[in-house]
């Protein structure tokens, strides 16, 4: 018998909302995370507005000893650490410093970059000659695999604990490795997601390609306009999502409250050929990873209910439906529903495609579809290919079977996930 | 400066390190840092960065490793104010 990957733990940081109720709550109403930033303004950026999760000291300090805490200034650890920790509480695992170790579960937690602000901070010492006062946490906060040595420590993991790194698709790309562990019979189960930091020192090299918005620094919240005509560039954003991926057999034995099933998925890469480029996709290959992440599930194209795209809100979104279109197979009134979160939470960067894909299993667990928010004016390019209505700018209740999420970065790499509503039979 | 006062100042230093909180309350000139007050080792550079900036000294590298006591702590500590 196939064996079955199921979804028992889930944990956010969003700039809407941190923590699965809150979140839950924001996406439903459509609430924006977008805000207004005046380091940005004063640092020069066309871009000022974008989304930073709003984390009290009180927060943190549930979280976080006193010593972790000191000379801590890495916000994609901290995020990470957040997000994962509640997943791991949520599957119903206790956190305890003392906690016996367990050889069966691991984590997969991809980030970007790590702890730009602590690098900078060192730097800045480093230039003036001080080398020493480094002190013992510039490693371990600006290591990439940094968050997944947090997590790893503070939740006992004896199985693989590593980061993976592939830009825009890395959270996307965790949840399929850990799935692919899983599957192959080396873990029970997986904690798997990723994190951003954000702020100037992470999102400048965006500004300065000019693909981020400068046209509303005035209304932050109208700023991410994903399948919109008036889409101008995306909105930078940050946080975390982290989800506890476990076999069938193993969330059945421990009485698991499972939020849906992975029936499989696929990641690639278009090689940069076929108008593939560092910084833009092959769409032969978008096609390629979502036919493939169908096939690797076992569906057919038209079991998918809804899509979760990664449209950002450039003027790349109408070619990313295209290429759904194409794979699927399915155009106008036959296409799925399709939604993007960035419009309410910015872009992401490496935790997009976690918290992306937090928001699409919440919507097949509860049963909804949250709404397209700064899309009244869906581009005509979009409409040429799908209706209107498959575009929803409402919060739908709704019961969705299957949802595909996708992912693509920089480096031309793309990544698949097919989410299905779970049932015991 | 009194050897009391030190103890004192240096007890404040180590505290947000310390895993042991008997140890600590306990804190002697013989309490050795790792052993006793469970410090992580890596942590040990911080408190000697602490140690550094509380006393306006600079501690060498010589000096560093042989840190692991309060007993030597003191020492150091005392040897680099009277060079002061």
């Amino acid at each position: 018998m196939k064996k079955r990957i199921v979804i028992t733990g889930l944990g956010v940081v969003a700039p809407n909302g941190v923590g699965i109720s809150d979140f839950t709550e924001a996406i439903k109403s459509g609430k924006s995370g977008i805000r207004f930033f005046q380091e940005l303004q004063d640092l020069n950026f066309s871009c000022c507005i974008g989304g930073i999760p709003v984390i009290s000291e009180e927060l943190k300090s549930r979280y976080f000893t006193p010593l972790q805490l000191r000379n801590f200034n890495s916000s994609g650890i901290l995020y990470g650490c957040i997000a994962g920790m509640d997943a791991w509480k949520d599957a119903g695992f206790a956190i305890d410093a003392d906690s016996e170790l367990d050889f069966d579960s691991g984590t997969i937690f991809g980030t970007g970059t790590s702890g730009v602000d602590k690098f900078r901070e060192a730097i800045y010492q480093l230039d003036a000659k001080n080398v020493k006062r480094l002190g013992s946490t510039v490693v371990v906060q600006t290591m990439a695999s940094g968050i997944s040595a947090y997590l790893g420590g503070i939740l006992g993991l004896g199985n693989q604990v590593t980061t993976n790194s592939s830009a825009c698709t890395t959270g996307t790309e965790a949840i399929l490795m850990g799935y692919d562990r899983i599957k192959a019979g080396n873990a029970k189960r997986m904690l798997v997601g990723s994190c951003s930091d954000g702020g100037p020192y992470i999102w400048g090299g965006f500004d300065a390609m000019r693909v981020m918005t400068y046209k509303h620094n005035d209304s932050p919240e109208k700023g991410s306009r994903p399948m919109s005509a008036t889409a101008s560039g995306f909105v930078p954003g940050s946080g975390s999502g982290a989800l506890v991926l476990e076999s069938l057999e193993s969330a059945e034995e421990r009485g698991a409250t499972i939020y849906a099933e992975i029936l499989g998925g696929a990641v690639n890469s278009g090689g940069q050929r076929n108008g593939g480029t560092l910084t833009a996709p092959n769409p032969v290959a978008v096609q390629h990873c979502i036919t493939s992440a169908i096939k690797n599930a076992g569906i057919k194209a038209e079991d998918i209910d809804a899509i979760n795209g990664h449209l950002t809100a450039t003027s790349k979104d109408s070619l990313e439906i295209e290429n759904w279109a194409a794979a699927l197979g399915r155009k106008g009134k036959d296409f799925p529903y399709v939604n993007s979160l960035k419009s309410m939470v910015g872009h992401c960067l490496a935790a997009a495609g976690s918290i992306e894909s937090v928001a699409a299993v919440l919507q097949l667990k509860e049963g909804f579809l949250f709404p397209n928010t700064n899309c009244e004016d869906v581009d005509p390019t979009i409409l040429v290919i799908i209706d209107e209505e498959k575009i929803p700018n409402q919060l739908l209740n709704i019961e969705l079977n299957i949802i595909a999420k996708a992912s693509f970065g920089f480096g031309d790499v793309n990544g698949c996930v097919i989410f299905k509503k779970y049932n015991n039979n | 400066m009194e050897k009391e006062v030190l103890i004192t100042a240096l007890k404040k230093i180590v505290k947000p390190y310390i895993q042991d909180e008997e140890a600590f309350e306990n804190l002697s000139e013989n309490t050795d840092f790792i052993k006793d007050l469970k410090i992580n080792s890596a942590n040990l550079v911080d408190v000697i960065l602490d140690v550094e900036d509380e006393f306006d000294i600079i501690v060498d590298n010589e000096s560093m490793e042989k840190m692991l006591t309060v007993k030597a702590a003191l020492e150091i500590i005392e040897t680099k104010l009277s060079e002061k």
